[in-house]
């Protein structure tokens, strides 16, 4: 893919000894000058919109995170140096935000992922009515997270849907959003089944890349299926695996649709998260410096994993 | 990305001798049907609820009516939803932001990749270097800054400030390094004799994006429509912030705003039928192409 990105430009046509063009060099240097004027025409407004929309901004998330900078506010922001990190650094409801966040993304991951799998593979077989089972699945996937959230706040509720259906089994059902033990659980399982269809998709693309004579080798050294899985589909997943590993977590580190919708961080702090502090900061309480500090702890929390989840990978390709 | 999802490998089923007895097959089926139900029965819920009062919502939690159009059934809670907020106003909002997020953004992003990867200029690598190096920031690390930005941008009549604007809510988000990194692989795949022979007959790079190349790309046109067309219509963390005006709220901030007026659970599934169902439907009458780009979002590891 990068192969046209860096080749050297070619050399500018040199002047014959008639101290003229030639024919070949003047046809070139106009097709050279018409594209750069094509492509300046042509990046621009596409380069211009991410300069002010997105380079800037993320530069000013670095620099705002060491000021005062308010979001109405007749004077401007003034460095702080590391005052809004102190502050954050001080606070109690930070911790238990990162660790909130730690502790979602730590467990949203693996279930997530693993229950994705399950449905690829339930999926990526020939039987009738696959496709009707393909597009259930993925319904949640299309319905918003706000819309997904509410319904799940209705059948989450004390006499709700869901406590009556274990009242059948005779279960007593917890308040789910309202105790502070399984707030972050309730949480969890309805973000696992919005998602779930998504991943369904990535892995099973991922397992439609596997070519069909690896397991017709496979019968016929006789695998049965749980070695064919642990020792061909899985290995061959490397790559999706790797994609589906990063963007669950990073996902789970944004949470934040759920948390405003369903608890606003409640109860007792115990959904609070990274970026529902940062809104509650820097929307709710105008304090965009203090803010920013938190958007940079959460954007390097998704650097290191980005960072060790290149590692881990490249490690193994070169070990292959 | 023009890949089809129907299985070609079947990995769980035992080769043909050992074909799957009658019991297998059911165990087979109940399996995913079971999973039906958990993926749909929520949603299922969600639009029987919206035709019955709270009384009757509450009376069938405990029973199979819980997801059966029965009882007292009526559209008073879609009436209550058209009175209490100006619903319709909102769902405007979303589709003509949703239209110029998506239309606006394909042209300047399949635009941009086609000079990226067809035409040759000095700092070509460096921006593309810089767009891809965007992708791993998610919005959610500069949404906080980019609102402080806004209010002071000059804004088109010459005052100061977007916020509580229109524009606010779909400008910043034409401009997609995800869609021009899908445009980016699909144009590098197509041939490019096909770019010097339109030179040949004298076409400007320009009618050669126009006519030659964007014909060429019907598949990854509709995967960068459909995947900057599900966030625009969720929009949600963004216009919560820069909007406060009740007439310019898009469909997912109004139904947070409507949740917190009433009470009443039956118009709260009402409203989120009326934004939910027309998705659905458009999923449901192009899922080829829905599930396709979703699996090549999957390219970006």
């Amino acid at each position: 893919m990068t192969q046209t990105i860096g080749a050297a430009h070619p050399e500018p046509p040199t002047i014959d000894q008639l101290g003229r063009l030639s024919f070949r060099q003047r046809r070139f240097t106009k097709s050279r000058q018409s594209q750069r004027i094509a492509a300046v025409w042509m990046v621009t407004p596409a380069a211009a919109l991410m300069l002010v929309f997105i380079i800037i901004p993320i530069v000013l998330t670095f620099v705002l995170a060491f000021t005062n900078a308010k979001l109405i506010s007749p004077t401007g922001p003034r460095f702080v140096g590391f005052d809004n990190f102190a502050r954050l650094f001080g606070d109690p409801i930070f911790w238990k935000s990162l660790r909130n966040t730690l502790l979602f993304a730590v467990f949203v991951v693996p279930i997530q992922a693993g229950l994705a799998l399950v449905l690829a593979l339930l999926i990526n077989v020939k039987i009738r009515g696959v496709n009707f089972f393909r597009t259930v699945y993925f319904l949640p996937v299309v319905t918003s997270m706000v819309v997904v959230s509410l319904l799940w706040k209705f059948l989450y509720q004390p006499d709700g849907l869901i406590n009556n259906f274990l009242a059948v089994f005779g279960i007593d059902g917890p308040d789910w959003l309202g105790n502070p033990n399984t707030a972050m659980i309730s949480i969890l399982i309805m973000s696992v089944w919005q998602g779930v269809g998504f991943h369904m998709v990535i892995w099973l693309s991922g397992l439609q890349t596997i070519p069909q004579d690896m397991y017709e080798a496979g019968a016929i050294d006789g695998a049965n299926n749980w070695q064919r899985f642990r020792y061909l589909t899985w290995p061959a997943l490397r790559q999706t695996r790797t994609f589906i590993l990063i963007t669950i977590t990073i996902q789970a580190f944004a949470l934040f649709t759920q948390i405003q919708v369903m608890t606003e961080g409640g109860p007792l702090d115990s959904t609070s998260t990274i970026v529902f502090q940062a809104v509650r900061t820097g929307f709710d309480l105008q304090q965009t410096g203090y803010a920013s500090a938190l958007s940079l702890v959460f954007f390097i929390l998704v650097l290191v994993v980005s960072l060790v989840q290149r590692f881990l990978t490249r490690d193994k390709d070169v070990k292959k | 990305m023009s890949q089809t999802l129907t299985p070609v490998a079947d990995p769980a089923a035992p080769p043909a001798p050992r074909g799957p007895g009658a019991g297998r097959t059911v165990l087979r089926y109940l399996v995913r049907f079971l999973l039906v139900l958990v993926f749909a029965l929520p949603l299922l819920f969600m639009l029987v609820s919206s035709f019955k009062p709270d009384t009757q919502i509450f009376g069938d939690l405990g029973s199979i009516d819980a997801f059966l159009p029965v009882g007292e059934v009526s559209l008073a809670n879609y009436t209550a939803v058209f009175e209490r907020v100006p619903f319709w106003r909102f769902m405007m909002n979303s589709i003509l932001l949703s239209v110029l997020t998506v239309g606006l953004g394909l042209f300047v992003n399949s635009m941009c990749a086609f000079a990226l990867a067809r035409l040759r200029f000095r700092g070509q690598g460096l921006i593309l270097g810089v767009i891809l190096a965007t992708l791993i920031v998610p919005f959610e690390t500069l949404a906080l800054p980019l609102l402080w930005w806004v209010n002071l941008l000059p804004y088109f009549d010459g005052s100061t400030g977007w916020l509580d604007t229109y524009e606010v809510q779909f400008i910043p988000f034409i401009a997609n390094a995800f869609s021009i990194y899908l445009f980016y692989q699909y144009f590098d795949s197509i041939p490019r004799e096909l770019d010097e022979a339109a030179k040949v007959d004298g076409a400007g790079w320009f009618t050669i994006y126009r006519k030659v190349i964007m014909p060429l790309s019907g598949p990854a046109v509709a995967t960068v429509a459909i995947l900057t067309f599900l966030p625009s219509w969720n929009q949600y963390l963004w216009p919560l912030m820069a909007v406060q005006t009740e007439s310019l709220r898009p469909v997912m901030v109004g139904i947070d705003y409507f949740s917190q007026l009433t009470t009443n659970w039956g118009q709260i599934m009402a409203y989120a039928s009326l934004i939910t169902v027309p998705v659905l439907v458009l999923f449901i009458a192009f899922q080829r192409s829905f599930i396709n780009s979703i699996a090549s979002s999957g390219v970006k590891g």
